[in-house]
């Protein structure tokens, strides 16, 4: 799987959505995207890419577009 | 003079501030409450649909003050039920955030302040009201029956002082609010930090994002609440990182914390010159009994505390005897002046006076230990809470059995639902009917189709044959 498929795979899995609902979502877009499902985000995304996320990035990412900018950073090193 | 607080004595100091630099002084806010009271101008029924705003806030404490009776619901409560409970009810107002007057488009707005407006019904007359009624809640989080809670204004008092005592409140507090308003526990935040003249500061930013850790930090915060599960996204966020130093207290209720949360979250506050009290209560307790002393909270993990000043607590066995060896099960019972009056599942019963006399059964099993501390070990009814909201079992049962005409059973875990379902093809459909019913968050639900749903001879379910599938 690429990168971007494990990305868009730990959307699908937090918060039960079809792949043509990534594009533009933001925190609170739908119900599933609370503050329950932005742990469950998280999660799949560490588990994912093997990381641990800091605090200042957990909160930072609301969206599905700049979550793929927190993880390109150094410390992560995804790539997409 | 107000029904529950006295805004005037604390003048020029803020008591109220939200996220975008608005400020409301206690003098200020007496005169905006005393305005909307007046467009009203009679005790009658008023819904208020709350959020962590200027606006919400500002309502409620204008309908308790002058003996208008509010019923607090969520803003995002789903249209059918909103429907459903006007029609039982019949309140006279609705005070609703302006955007979204929409929903209401067959009613007359009467007045308007801080993104707020009064709507007036249209219907014909209110109801009876009990003297002594100050304002109803749902329980908890419910899967869309209309019942309420009937609280007095001696409860809210009451309750909040005591709060005020064993929490040490003055002046120079300023909680935020993590939590719903119309939600016992955060009402029971606002209730007692009124009465000392403290600054609330209210968003509606959740813990997860950045603006609210802004407004924490910009607006000196120096306390905040949390259901277990809110305890569990800390965790996660590793907080015990985040260097928060107007922080002083952090408080616990909704629900048992898992004791390695307890633990480390009391040996973070005892290191870091904090106060983590661990506390237990129920909407119908108006909202607290319980609550463990800071300086214990390391030693007694697990436990909930002593009752709360002014309460009293005790066991009894299943033939009502009082337990009094440590260590025993039995039912809590709690008696103090914040036992509410009682439920209301109709106008009718809103005319009821107190049918509990200051007692209640909390349905909670409990045991206390040699230094009379006590532990919550099970529950009575069958009901779970998910992120802080009661879910009743059997009345899920109930609605997955009415709505789908199949056999279903649910149980689990607080923050995990089971529902045991016989047929395949019903699994994803009884998953998001359940989901779409309590509006929680789809993570705490799962399915598990089995053969048959284990039940005894006279034919009741045998819940305890499920526990197997998940633990």
């Amino acid at each position: 799987m690429s990168n971007l498929e494990k990305y868009n795979q730990a959307f699908m899995n937090a918060f039960e959505i079809g792949a043509d609902q990534l594009h533009g979502l933001k925190y609170q877009d739908i119900e599933a995207w609370d503050s329950v499902g932005h742990m469950q985000l998280v999660a799949e995304l560490e588990d994912a890419f093997d990381i641990m996320m800091d605090t200042d990035d957990m909160i930072d990412l609301s969206s599905y577009e700049n979550g793929k900018e927190i993880l390109s950073k150094d410390e992560y090193g995804v790539q997409f | 003079m107000g029904k529950i607080w006295e805004f005037g004595q604390f003048g020029k100091a803020t008591a109220l501030m939200d996220e975008h630099g608005n400020q409301l002084t206690y003098d200020v806010l007496d005169s905006e409450a005393q305005i909307l009271a007046e467009k009203i101008g009679q005790r009658c029924l008023v819904f208020s649909l709350c959020r962590n705003e200027i606006g919400s806030v500002l309502g409620y404490v204008s309908f308790i003050n002058h003996a208008i009776v509010p019923v607090l619901l969520n803003s995002h409560l789903e249209e059918n039920l909103m429907e459903n409970l006007l029609e039982t009810y019949e309140p006279s107002y609705l005070w609703i955030p302006k955007d979204q007057m929409n929903q209401f488009s067959g009613m007359e707005a009467v007045y308007e302040a801080y993104h707020y407006i009064l709507l007036k019904t249209g219907y014909a007359k209110s109801c009876p009201l009990y003297r002594e009624l100050g304002l109803l809640l749902t329980t908890s989080g419910s899967t869309g029956s209309p019942k309420f809670v009937r609280q007095s204004y001696a409860n809210v008092l009451n309750n909040a002082q005591s709060i005020v005592t064993y929490l040490e409140l003055d002046a120079t507090e300023r909680p935020i609010t993590t939590l719903p308003m119309n939600y016992t526990y955060g009402l029971s935040i606002i209730n007692s930090h009124f009465l000392v003249g403290a600054t609330l500061l209210v968003t509606e930013r959740t813990l997860m994002e950045k603006e609210f850790w802004e407004f924490f930090r910009e607006a000196k915060a120096t306390s905040f609440g949390g259901v277990p599960y809110t305890y569990e996204m800390l965790d996660r966020l590793r907080f015990y990182r985040m260097n928060l130093p107007t922080l002083r207290t952090m408080t616990q209720a909704g629900g048992k914390l898992l004791p390695e949360l307890h633990e480390q979250f009391a040996k973070y506050a005892e290191k870091n010159g904090k106060k983590f009290v661990v506390m237990y209560g129920q909407c119908e307790a108006t909202a607290r009994m319980g609550y463990l002393p800071p300086e214990r909270a390391v030693e007694k993990k697990g436990s909930m505390g002593i009752v709360i000043p002014g309460g009293k607590f005790h066991l009894v066995d299943m033939n009502g005897d009082e337990i009094t060896v440590a260590h025993t099960t039995g039912e809590l019972v709690y008696e103090g002046k914040n036992v509410t009056l009682g439920y209301a599942e109709c106008k009718e019963d809103l005319a009821k006076g107190d049918e509990r006399h200051g007692i209640l059964e909390t349905g909670d099993m409990a045991q206390f230990d040699e230094d009379g501390y006590y532990y919550i070990v099970g529950r009575k009814k069958r009901f779970l809470k998910i992120y802080g909201n009661r879910v009743n079992l059997d009345e899920v049962d109930r609605l997955i059995q009415g709505t789908f005409n199949i056999e279903a059973a649910s149980a689990g875990v607080d923050d995990h639902m089971y529902i045991f379902v016989t047929d395949e093809k019903s699994a994803e459909p009884v998953r998001t009917f359940v989901i779409n019913k309590t509006r929680l968050n789809p993570a705490a639900f799962k399915v598990i189709v089995i053969e048959d749903i284990p039940k005894n001879d006279a034919g009741k379910t045998l819940y305890k044959d499920l526990i197997k599938y998940y633990e």
